[in-house]
């Protein structure tokens, strides 16, 4: 910056003294309707400087890693059971356990029909509402000493050995950008949106 | 400490607690008076300590806490396996009034503290937008800034409380996943007005942090725009790195996770995202066995600090009781001392400033008759909600909600005048 331009903080807050010491002198005479100076001043400050930087296409695609529970997001690729069981126990397993009941990393295997009794097991299969989750997750955040560093068909692979391992995929299943987000899981119905602003208000 | 006066007139005690109004009006002297006015010795400088004979040190750079105060500390419990993934405590009965230290601000991190250039990263609002733009921290920092004092609560604070048994540890190794600061930066709903956005078709917003995690939160378009702040300073100074450096979203109010630290991306959107961190985490399972979701705002809460789990009263006699009191709904209008496990209560003392969304100090005098007792605070926010007891938090959402735990903390003092955590 250089230094014959103002700097909008100081001029701010020099706008917000005189406005300040305006008010001060309010028990005088009648406030006039028309703005004082300073505040106009104020007001020409606060409008934003409208620093922000047209973003390119190609960076607005390249930077799109966001999946949504109907499949929007997913990459082209494709991943089996049987890849995802060898993925699993190279990368997962020393975490997860090697049957993904959980060792220093949450479970992720099991606990269907177990979230109304006194001890729950959230787990992938029982508590996790959309199969679109794990491929968003995984990608975004695992394994956590190699973040991003999983191919969209292996990840495609390990969700599909996690949701077979779960009992929600057969042995042979293959999934993609279109048989994932066709899965439905166990617990789709099992969450109570709060505070959702979709709804109207009550 | 010196003998109550709660005897002398107008000064009705109510198991022992002292009333606000008595505090108040500075009637109450719990220190002794001196005996006498200290002699004058008769060499002056006689008697003086060593450290008034001789110079001391010279300037520093940054200011580091004493020696005494070396043991003040974050209480770090991480995942074995990965050292970045857990939380830090915030050691609430070692420190006063409402603000935290920077320093001492709790930690919950997924993946680590990412080392972020700030001449590289930059904010993007895409999504359903006019305009998809991006900022870097030398662009921000030419907006209007605001500034909010406020809390930031982990959804997962206290939730030891959930269990079957009181658990035996200081109150900031179970409640200390809150921490007070100024939190100073752009009002976001200068940027997002910026890019143009459309609060009808796509009301919520996808934030995104830029650690190894790539935290996300789906968040609602309206929140942001009402009172969300992207902060590029802590306590007049940048962020700290653990606490989001280059920039982090505040949400006034509402649990930790959505106030997305080395926030990068903002996407509008016409539906949530649901991420791990919105669907199997962060979501209270109840008895029924059903979840709920998207619950941000912090329940009415507060706490003693002094005395609590792990202290102990030296003597019988008059005591200060001293804690916080906070609401993701706004002001604290009330807090309430029990000395007898919540059959009677009494007002205590709200410390200034009392500011929405924001940790307030209360105090109450209390004297000790040497019999087995049971410290509480109850806080009233300015909608009417009252801190609910253990037992009505647990009758309406059961036992294994995990998150959002904020009911009446109780400790027990018994013949001895050992503290500790109690269920009622």
């Amino acid at each position: 910056m250089s230094t014959s331009e103002i700097h909008p903080r100081a001029a701010w807050r020099a706008a917000g003294l005189a406005l300040l010491l305006a008010g001060c002198a309010g028990a005088g005479p009648a406030p006039s309707a028309a703005p004082s100076a300073a505040a106009a001043g104020l007001a020409a400050e606060l409008a934003p400087p409208q620093r922000g930087r047209p973003v390119p296409a190609e960076a607005l695609a390249r930077g799109d890693r966001h999946v949504f529970p109907d499949g929007r997001g997913l990459p082209a690729g494709r991943g089996s059971v049987a890849q995802g069981a060898a993925l699993y126990q190279a990368q997962c397993a020393a975490c997860h356990g090697v049957d993904g009941r959980g060792l220093t990393a949450e479970e992720l295997v099991g606990g269907v029909g177990s979230l109304a009794s006194a001890e729950p097991e959230k787990t992938v299969g029982s508590y996790w509402p959309h199969a679109s989750t794990l491929f968003d997750f995984i990608r975004r955040s695992m394994p956590l000493h190699a973040p991003g560093s999983l191919k969209a068909d292996e990840v495609y692979a390990l969700s599909a050995w996690l949701l077979h391992a779960n009992g929600i995929l057969p042995a042979d299943a293959v999934l993609d950008a279109t048989t994932l987000a066709a899965v439905r899981m166990p617990n789709r119905a099992g969450f109570v949106a709060v505070d959702d602003p979709r709804r109207p208000p009550p | 400490m010196g003998a109550p006066r709660s005897d002398a007139p107008g000064f009705r005690t109510l198991n022992g607690l002292l009333p606000r109004r008595a505090l108040l009006r500075g009637g109450l002297l719990l220190a002794s008076a001196p005996a006498a006015l200290a002699q004058v010795p008769a060499e002056a400088g006689q008697d003086l300590p060593p450290w008034m004979l001789s110079p001391g040190t010279g300037f520093s750079v940054y200011g580091q806490p004493g020696p005494q105060a070396q043991r003040v500390l974050r209480r770090p419990g991480a995942n074995r396996a990965a050292p970045g993934n857990g939380v830090a405590w915030t050691p609430l009965e070692q420190l006063e009034g409402f603000l935290t230290p920077s320093g001492l601000h709790f930690e919950r991190h997924h993946n680590g503290v990412p080392a972020i250039d700030p001449a590289v990263h930059t904010l993007r609002i895409d999504g359903a937008v006019r305009r998809p733009l991006d900022w870097r921290l030398a662009d921000l920092l030419r907006y209007p800034q605001r500034s909010h004092l406020g809390f930031i609560e982990c959804g997962g604070n206290s939730n030891a409380g959930w269990n079957e048994e009181p658990i035996q540890r200081p109150v900031g190794s179970f409640h200390g996943l809150i921490s007070t600061s100024e939190w100073t930066g752009v009002p976001l709903r200068l940027l997002l007005d910026e890019a143009g956005v459309d609060a009808q078709a796509t009301p919520w917003v996808i934030a995104e942090g830029a650690d190894a995690f790539a935290m996300q939160a789906s968040l609602p378009l309206a929140k942001l725009r009402a009172d969300g702040l992207l902060a590029l300073w802590q306590n007049g100074e940048p962020i700290r790195p653990e606490q989001g450096y280059p920039m982090r979203l505040i949400l006034p109010g509402w649990e930790g996770v959505t106030q997305v630290k080395w926030l990068r991306r903002l996407t509008l959107s016409a539906e949530p995202v649901m991420a791990r961190n919105e669907t199997s985490k962060y979501t209270e399972l109840q008895a029924d066995g059903r979840a709920r979701q998207f619950t941000w705002a912090i329940g009415v809460k507060s706490l003693l600090t002094t005395p609590s789990h792990g202290q102990r009263l030296d003597e019988r006699g008059t005591y200060q009781l001293s804690g916080l009191a906070w609401s993701g709904a706004g002001r604290i209008r009330k807090v309430e001392v029990s000395a007898d496990g919540g059959r009677s209560w009494a007002e205590a003392a709200l410390d200034g400033p009392v500011l929405p969304r924001c940790t307030t100090r209360f105090r109450a005098a209390w004297r000790w008759d040497g019999q087995p007792a049971v410290l509480q605070s109850r806080a009233t926010d300015e909608t009417g909600a009252v801190q609910p007891s253990r037992a009505a938090l647990l009758a309406a959402r059961g036992r294994n909600g995990y998150f959002h735990y904020h009911a009446i903390v109780s400790w027990g003092v018994d013949e001895e005048g050992a503290v500790r955590h109690v269920y009622v």
